[in-house]
C-alpha cells in the first residue's frame, strides 16, 4: 500500500483518533526523558588517554573546571571532576578512589599525617555595610551575633542607633557556606527576618540602598559604593588574605597522596601553579596564590 | 481518449492528499501544547513526590512546616504559602478597585480621543517584562518605603502588593472591559429612560450584567499574581517568617524556586519541585474557578 493510497483511505483515521493522539503524546515524553536520561551518562572522554580524577569541594569545583578545560585543550588527558564536598574529597583521596581531592577548609591533623596539600587560591569574603555607617571593624564574635540576632542595633557595636538588617545569600550557596562555617553559626541559627539575596551584585545593592544593612561579598565586588568592615583589626584585603593575618578567608587545597600521584595529576598541579593557571584563577574571582 | 479522466484523477489525488496532510500539520501544531503540558505536569510531579515517597519525607511537615533549613534537611513551605496568598489577596485589593473602575472608565465614560490613549497605554503595560517591573520596584518602591515611609528595609510584602497590584491591572482592564462592553445597549437605555443617573446606571445595572465578565478578570488577575516570580524576587526581602505585619519582607511559592534552584542538588531540588506542585495546585484551582465561572456565565 503507497502512502498516498494510505493517506488516500483516511491515513490515520484507521486507528482510533484518541489513542493515535496518546500515543502519540506518550512516544514523545518516553524520548525526551530517554535524552534527559542520556545527557546525565555522556562526558568528554578522548579515547585511550589518562584520566585525572578529581573530587571534592563544591567551592573549588568550579575553579577545578575551568583549570580542567582550559588544560585539556592543550593536553590530551582526562579531567573528571566531582563536587561532593570538601570531607568526602578528602576521605576519597585518603582511600585512593580520587587521585586528587578538593577542599576549601584546611586539613585537620590526622588527614595531614597521609596527604600531601597544595594551595591553589585563597577566597576571601568581606562584610559590608552602607558608606554612611561608621562601624569600620567589627570582631568575629561580634559578626556571628549580628547574623544569629543577638546584636540587632549597630549602637551596640559602636554605631548610630539604627536596627541591623541582615542581608544574607541563600541556603546552598558556596559563600555562605564558607562565610557561615567560618564565623561559626548555621543556616538555622541566622536571624530569621533577614533579606535573602541571589548573588554577590544583589547583596551589594541592597545593602548600598539601606544604610540599616550588613551582608558579606566576595573581594572581587568591593567597590566604592559600599562600606567594607576590618575584622579584629585586620584590614580586608588580597595581601592580608596572603599573610594569613585576616580571617574571613579560606584556602582552596587540592590534596593527594604521595604515591597515588600520576605524572598527568603533577602535570596538572603545575599548571595550575604556573602563571597562566593563576591567571585562570584571577579571572574566576579567587585569590591567586602568587601575586 | 481517455488521457483526460486520468489526469483529473490525478490532480483529485493530489488535492486529497494536501488536504489531509494540511489537517495533520495542523493536528500536530494543536498537540504540541498539550505535550508541553503533559511532559511539564509529568517532569514536576515525578521529581516533587520522590522525597515523599521514596525518602520518607512526611507531605504534612513539607506543607506546615515552618523551618526551611535545606542545608539541615528541613523542608517546611508553610511561611512561604502563608507569604504567597497574603501578597495576592493585598494586590487583589488594590488592583481589581482600580483596574475595574479604570474598565468602566474606558467602556462607559471616557470619550473616544482620552480612550485612544488609555487603551494602548494599558494594553503597553501588559508587554513590560516582569524583571522590569522588579527592577522598578527595587529602584523606587523600596527606596520610597525606606525613605519616605522610615521602614528599616522597603523589601517587604507591601512592596510586593504594590508591584503586583500594578503588574495585574492590564489583566483586569482588559478583561473587564470586554465584559462590560458586551452588555446589550437596550439594557442601559431602560435604566437611563427610567431616570437612573449614568454612575448609578453603571453600577446597578451594567456591572451585575457584566458579573461573570469581571470575576474572570479577578480569578486571571490572580493567576497573574500569584504565579509572578522575577518582579518579586526583587522586592520581597525573601525572608523565611510569616508575615505578620505589612512591613515584614516575604518569600511567596516561586520566589522560593527561582532563588535555590542554582545551587540545589538532591533533596533539596526535589523539594523545590514539591514547591512548584503546591504552586501548581493553586493555579489549577483557580482553572477550576474560572471554569466554573464562564460556565455559570453562559446560562
Amino acid at each position: 500500500m503507497s502512502i498516498v493510497q494510505f493517506v488516500h483511505l483516511g491515513g490515520f483515521q484507521m486507528i482510533d483518533k484518541r489513542k493515535g493522539m496518546v500515543l502519540i503524546t506518550l512516544v514523545l515524553t518516553i524520548i525526551l526523558f530517554a535524552c534527559g536520561k542520556n545527557e546525565e551518562k555522556s562526558g568528554t572522554t578522548n579515547g585511550n588517554a589518562a584520566t585525572i580524577s578529581i573530587s571534592g569541594s563544591t567551592s573549588v569545583g568550579p575553579l577545578a573546571e575551568k583549570l580542567a578545560e582550559k588544560y585539556k585543550e592543550k593536553n590530551n588527558v582526562n579531567i573528571e571532576i566531582n563536587q561532593i564536598g570538601s570531607s568526602a574529597g578528602i576521605t576519597n583521596a585518603v582511600n585512593g578512589v580520587s587521585e586528587i581531592g578538593m577542599s576549601s577548609r584546611d586539613l585537620k591533623e590526622e588527614e595531614k599525617a597521609s596527604l600531601q596539600e597544595t594551595v591553589i587560591a585563597y577566597d576571601g569574603i568581606v562584610v559590608v555595610t552602607h558608606p554612611s555607617n561608621h562601624v569600620k571593624n567589627l570582631t568575629i564574635t561580634q559578626v556571628k551575633d549580628i547574623f544569629t540576632g543577638k546584636i540587632t542595633n549597630w549602637k551596640e557595636v559602636g554605631g548610630d542607633d539604627l536596627e541591623i538588617v541582615v542581608v544574607s545569600r541563600e541556603d546552598g550557596s558556596g559563600s555562605r557556606d564558607a562565610f557561615q562555617e567560618i564565623v561559626g553559626y548555621s543556616s538555622g541559627e541566622l536571624v530569621r527576618n533577614s533579606i535573602i539575596a541571589s548573588g554577590n551584585g544583589n547583596i551589594k545593592t541592597t545593602v548600598a540602598t539601606n544604610k540599616h544593612a550588613v551582608g558579606f561579598i566576595s573581594f572581587e565586588y568591593i567597590d566604592e559604593s559600599i562600606n567594607t568592615v576590618s575584622i579584629n583589626g585586620v584590614e580586608a584585603t588580597a595581601e592580608n588574605v596572603l599573610r594569613q593575618k585576616y580571617s574571613l578567608s579560606r584556602p582552596f587545597l587540592f590534596v593527594h597522596k604521595e604515591e597515588n600521584l600520576s605524572d598527568e595529576g603533577k602535570k596538572f598541579i603545575d599548571f595550575i601553579l604556573s602563571s597562566e593557571g593563576q591567571k585562570i584563577v584571577r579571572e574566576t574571582g579567587a585569590i591567586p596564590v602568587k601575586m | 481518449m481517455s488521457t483526460l479522466p486520468v489526469k483529473r484523477e490525478k490532480s483529485n489525488k493530489r488535492k486529497y492528499f494536501m488536504e489531509k496532510l494540511s489537517g495533520k500539520v495542523f493536528l500536530f501544531c494543536a498537540l504540541l501544547s498539550v505535550i508541553s503540558l503533559l511532559l511539564i505536569i509529568g517532569f514536576v510531579f515525578f521529581k516533587g513526590s520522590k522525597p515523599f515517597i521514596g525518602e520518607g519525607y512526611s507531605i504534612v511537615d513539607f506543607l506546615f512546616g515552618n523551618d526551611w533549613v535545606p542545608s539541615e534537611n528541613q523542608f517546611g513551605i508553610f511561611p512561604m504559602i502563608v507569604a504567597s496568598i497574603y501578597a495576592t489577596i493585598g494586590a487583589l485589593i488594590i488592583g481589581v478597585p482600580v483596574g475595574l473602575f479604570t474598565a468602566i472608565f474606558l467602556a462607559e465614560i471616557a470619550p473616544k480621543s482620552i480612550a485612544k490613549i488609555i487603551s494602548p497605554a494599558v494594553q503597553l503595560l501588559a508587554g513590560i517584562p516582569s524583571v522590569l517591573y522588579g527592577v522598578f520596584g527595587l529602584a523606587v518602591i523600596v527606596p520610597f518605603l525606606q525613605n519616605q515611609l522610615g521602614l528599616i528595609k522597603g523589601q517587604s510584602l507591601i512592596a510586593v502588593i504594590l508591584v503586583l497590584a500594578i503588574m495585574m491591572l492590564p489583566t483586569v482592564v482588559t478583561v473587564a472591559e470586554t465584559a462590560i462592553r458586551a452588555v446589550p445597549k437596550s439594557y442601559r437605555e431602560g435604566s437611563l429612560a427610567l431616570g437612573a443617573s449614568q454612575i448609578g446606571t453603571i453600577f446597578k445595572v451594567v456591572v451585575p450584567s457584566a458579573k461573570s465578565g469581571i470575576m474572570t478578570a479577578v480569578v486571571l488577575g490572580m493567576g497573574r499574581a500569584i504565579g509572578e516570580t522575577m518582579a518579586v524576587i526583587l522586592v520581597a526581602g525573601n525572608s523565611l517568617i510569616i508575615p505578620t505585619s505589612l512591613t515584614d519582607s516575604i518569600r511567596p511559592l516561586t520566589t522560593n524556586i527561582a532563588l535555590e534552584m542554582g545551587y540545589a542538588f538532591g533533596t533539596h531540588q526535589e523539594m523545590l519541585f514539591a514547591t512548584g506542585i503546591v504552586l501548581f495546585s493553586f493555579i489549577l484551582l483557580l482553572n477550576f474557578v474560572l471554569a466554573r465561572i464562564s460556565s455559570k456565565g453562559g446560562n
